[in-house]
């Protein structure tokens, strides 16, 4: 509570935030306006919707399909169509015999500049120890039912390195544009808690 | 194992039960924004590297779970910005007593500020 009825109120986070914001910047450090084009950067611009284009383009462009998965921060610097990944960024596909899923067992990292922030679920302790103990347990609680011989390979991010599911491409969508397709790849397709949505826009 | 089981086995239920939540909203509130501004702007600085980052990160989730915290990713801001903390002192660049002076100077600034107007610091608040 504030001292004063009147008076304005920060709570405790907030206070350690601006306190270490006005140390860093008084040792010059840092910037406040950088940090607010950062801020405002990651609010607006980062999401899902880039991971999802560079999915759809893999799907219509085997040349680009190929050069993702053998670097896939490299093939997105290359195309020109998205903003550069600053992290080392893997692509791992999904095929009729193996399913791919995402986790950080350590911090949660997440290929930011692909999918912007992570969702709770991902930061959550359960998801990050069971999706390892138990991974067919975690994809059937996401409603995703695998084929019984597929396999089921759990990447574990690091510092260094990020991981981007390609989910498989549904069928019926032959001949769509890569706009069209973009909007069935959904956030948790791409860490793989999910799979692209159906022509229809349904879940498979 | 039974305790945390179940605790997992909650935390899961709901997050199966509300898998697109989150997708429109990055931050749930401003200050973790600005936490995580502040870490993208100390890395891009050199101050620490990813992998030096992700250490103290899981080392302050790692504490937190010790302590008590169920660790669903609600919380997952408040590690964030005890391992800015941790790490801007393990470099010597600050360290708790003038962190924890700067939180005062800003408690006060804000007791001073009419509710609804932007909280600014003067050195008045710091000399108090």
């Amino acid at each position: 509570m504030s001292d004063h009825e009147d008076g304005s109120h920060l709570t405790e986070m907030e206070l350690r935030v601006r306190a270490l914001e006005t140390v860093l910047a008084e040792k010059g450090y840092i910037d406040p306006a950088v940090l607010d084009l950062i801020v405002e950067h990651f609010e607006t611009k980062v999401g899902p919707h880039i991971g999802a284009r560079v999915v759809a383009q893999a799907w219509v462009d085997t040349a680009f399909r190929q050069a993702l998965l053998a670097d896939a921060t490299a093939a997105i610097a290359a195309s020109g169509n998205f903003p550069p990944v600053g992290d080392h960024l893997i692509a791992v596909e999904n095929t009729p015999d193996q399913h791919n899923m995402v986790v950080c067992t350590l911090c949660s990292c997440y290929p930011w500049d692909v999918l912007g922030l992570p969702p709770v679920w991902y930061k959550s302790a359960p998801y990050r120890s069971r999706v390892v103990m138990d991974p067919r347990g975690v994809l059937r609680e996401f409603g995703v039912a695998l084929p019984e011989g597929a396999r089921l390979r759990v990447w574990d991010s690091t510092a260094e390195t990020r991981y981007l599911v390609l989910p498989r491409r549904p069928a019926g969508t032959e001949g769509w544009t890569v706009d069209q397709l973009a909007a069935l790849v959904t956030r948790d397709s791409m860490i793989g808690t999910g799979l692209a949505l159906t022509p229809e826009g349904d879940p498979q | 194992m039974g305790e945390d089981s179940h605790a997992a086995q909650a935390a899961l239920g709901a997050l199966a039960a509300a898998p697109q939540d989150g997708g429109a909203r990055a931050f749930s509130e401003p200050w973790e924004a600005q936490a995580f501004a502040l870490t993208l702007a100390l890395h891009r600085r050199g101050v620490f590297t990813w992998a030096e980052w992700s250490a103290t990160l899981g080392a302050e989730i790692k504490r937190a779970q010790a302590l008590g915290d169920p660790d669903t990713g609600t919380t997952y801001y408040q590690h964030w910005l005890a391992a800015i903390e941790h790490i801007v002192e393990q470099k010597g660049i600050t360290n708790e007593l003038t962190l924890g002076r700067y939180r005062e100077a800003w408690h006060r600034a804000a007791d001073r500020t009419p509710h609804g107007e932007a909280i600014v610091l003067s050195s008045a608040d710091l000399s108090q």
